[in-house]
């Protein structure tokens, strides 16, 4: 695989039982690319992104992934996070796990950027959607992965936060790679270098 | 190598934090092992000797231990926070180790409670029961953690895990009640070590086929 | 569909044979057992039948540790049609053996069978297998945790049988003592007609369930792919 590609499908398929959700999909991304995945709901946008990240494996055709585990970055549907610790603890804890250098500097950084300094003692249980949706994106951004993949991110979010969403998305583009799935892909259209359309 | 304990060390406070937030687990185990003692006094006919008693006792902290067990992955489940663990570089298997961990300091909490209440109420324990008890833990602990994601994984989970966990716990109980019992509670402390290195290795190897596709 | 192994017609042909060879055997050519008579008989069915039921397990076992390890789709199917053989004819154990307890000694059940008991255990743990299966939705996910049950399993088998063992020291003391089967030569040619007869009807049994179930999964397959 060339040195700059850093995800590539070759008639990539996902069966669970006998419902077929991917058939014969084959793209190939190259670093700082960021690509859009578009499609209806059920067309497998989430089955696709979790495809990518490894939380399920293909069932036909070949997919490779340069970046290892502990550089990718990802946003699913749900926040994947601890409801009954801290925004802090949460945060903490995955630092630890993805050895983030300077964790506490780090942590302190990102929460403040998307708003959720003054929330961070609080239980993420107690948080609005649109609190978890943000504290979800910090840890997405925590580790400064090499890939994201990110399932919808601007669910739940209310104008302010979708823009912090773009402006984060922003800077990143093009130093990272990028895979966003989403229902509005015009938003995206001045960042995306690519179109992956799933339909029926 | 460090990496890996501290990894584990840092889900297993993680688990011991929520517990201590919570605060619904422990208590609950406290209360069902002496409801579950005092049940068993009024279930004993009186001309049953010591052996039922002890006998008793082990079913008492096989079923504690499934109430914990039951609860022990519910954290994870809430909000996909497993799924987050499972895309972290760490080793899958820290993740299982991790929670063995908190669930074996719950259950021995239990039993520290459970032990001399039984001593007090039925019989006494001596050194190789209490031998037993804490050997047995262990296996109930590191298979249990494994057999509870299991069924976390499942649709009827309440139901499940004690289906799946009760055939692999029979030999616990074995150990246990024989190293109460028994003339030579060697031989029964032996098995359950055997039993808790065989296990122990297979679960600790098998997680991440558990957890992943 | 070309199988490099022998075809199912042939092996099922081979094994009523072998069937009636046994049959023959057992109730015509070994001599009749001086203590127990004709309950003895049942004997030649029991343990190939228990024997049998392990084998299938351990097949299993194995189709699981090639799942795990290939990711080959195909051994899904297999362990599970292996192990609901094993299932089956572990039932049939207990029967068998609850039939031959009362014809010996009089009683349904007995604690002091080491077998039995065994199997009642591995009974239940298999019978758990079915129920996770069916509590998990269709997908890799249910492949491997089933392969990883199907492994516990095997691992289970010796543990039980020591700790039954064990156990034997303080429960119910052995009150009915059995002579373990002292087999001469045409009792020993006998009992092993009978299990070669019964291991090659387990697998004829096998391919034709694995034959089912594929056909089955290949049609909901096409039904899927023709209506999307």
């Amino acid at each position: 695989m060339a040195e700059t590609v850093v995800l590539r499908a070759d008639g990539l398929e996902k069966r669970y039982g006998a419902r077929r959700v991917l058939r014969g999909l084959s793209f190939s991304l190259e670093r700082g690319e960021t690509a859009v995945v578009t499609g209806a709901n059920g067309s497998g946008k989430t089955s696709l992104l979790r495809l990518l990240v490894g939380l399920a494996a293909p069932s036909g055709g070949a997919l490779s992934v340069a970046s290892p585990r502990g550089r990718i970055g990802f946003l699913g549907h749900e926040p994947l996070v601890y409801r009954e610790l801290t925004a802090l603890e949460n945060l903490d804890l995955f630092g630890r796990l993805y050895r983030v250098g300077e964790r506490r500097e780090r942590i302190g950084m990102l929460l403040e950027r998307f708003g959720l300094w003054d929330a961070r003692n609080e239980r993420v249980g107690e948080y609005s959607r649109g609190m978890s949706q943000r504290l979800a994106l910090c840890r997405t951004l925590l580790h400064d992965p090499d890939l994201l993949v990110l399932d919808e991110p601007h669910t739940a979010l209310d104008t302010e936060g979708a823009a912090l969403v773009d402006a984060e998305l922003a800077t990143l583009s093009g130093e990272r790679t990028i895979v966003v799935a989403t229902h509005e892909p015009q938003r995206l259209s001045a960042l995306a270098t690519t179109t992956i359309a799933l339909g029926r | 190598m460090s990496g890996y304990f501290s990894d584990v060390a840092a889900l297993a406070r993680k688990d011991l934090r929520l517990e201590l937030r919570a605060r619904d687990t422990l208590p609950a185990m406290l209360l069902f092992v002496l409801s579950t003692l005092v049940v068993f006094h009024f279930a004993l006919p009186s001309e049953s000797g010591d052996q039922a008693a002890y006998g008793l006792l082990w079913v008492a902290l096989v079923f504690t231990a499934l109430l914990g067990l039951g609860r022990a992955w519910v954290p994870e489940q809430e909000e996909g926070a497993l799924d987050g663990l499972v895309l972290a570089p760490c080793d899958r298997s820290a993740i299982w180790l991790g929670k063995s961990l908190a669930t074996l300091a719950f259950l021995v909490a239990a039993e520290a409670v459970a032990l001399p209440a039984f001593a007090l109420l039925f019989a006494a324990l001596d050194l190789a029961a209490i031998a037993g008890v804490a050997l047995a833990s262990i296996g109930i602990c590191t298979v249990g953690s494994l057999v509870a994601a299991m069924a976390a994984a499942s649709r009827g989970r309440e139901v499940i895990l004690p289906l799946l966990f009760l055939p692999l716990a029979i030999p616990l109980v074995v150990g246990g009640v024989g190293s109460s019992v028994s003339a030579d509670p060697g031989t029964y402390l032996a098995f359950l070590g055997l039993y808790d290195a065989v296990f122990a290795i297979l679960s600790w190897a098998a997680f991440e086929y558990v957890v992943t596709e | 569909m070309r199988t490099a192994n022998p075809s199912v017609p042939l092996l099922a042909a081979i094994a009523v044979a072998l069937t009636g060879a046994a049959v023959v055997m057992v109730f015509f050519v070994a001599p009749e057992d001086v203590d127990q008579g004709i309950s003895q008989r049942i004997f030649y069915v029991h343990v190939p039948i228990a024997l049998t039921a392990y084998a299938c397990f351990g097949l299993g076992a194995w189709k699981a540790l090639r799942l795990l390890w290939t990711r080959g789709e195909r051994y899904d199917l297999e362990s599970y049609t292996a192990i609901h053989q094993g299932t089956i004819f572990g039932a049939l154990t207990l029967l068998t053996g609850a039939i031959w307890a009362k014809a010996s000694w009089g009683v349904w059940w007995l604690w002091s069978e080491d077998q039995l008991v065994l199997f009642l255990v591995l009974f239940l743990f298999y019978c758990a297998y079915f129920m996770l299966r069916f509590s998990l939705e269709p997908g890799a996910r249910r492949e491997r945790i089933s392969a990883v049950y199907a492994l516990f399993g095997v691992a289970l088998i010796p543990v039980s049988f020591l700790a039954i063992r064990l156990a034997e020291n303080f429960i119910h003391p052995t009150v009915f003592t059995r002579d373990g089967p002292q087999m001469d030569g045409s009792m020993f040619g006998a009992f092993c007609v009978a299990w070669a007869a019964l291991l090659l009807l387990a697998y004829v049994m096998y391919r034709v369930e694995l034959l089912g179930k594929r056909t089955d999964a290949n049609l909901r397959l096409l039904r899927e792919t023709l209506t999307s």
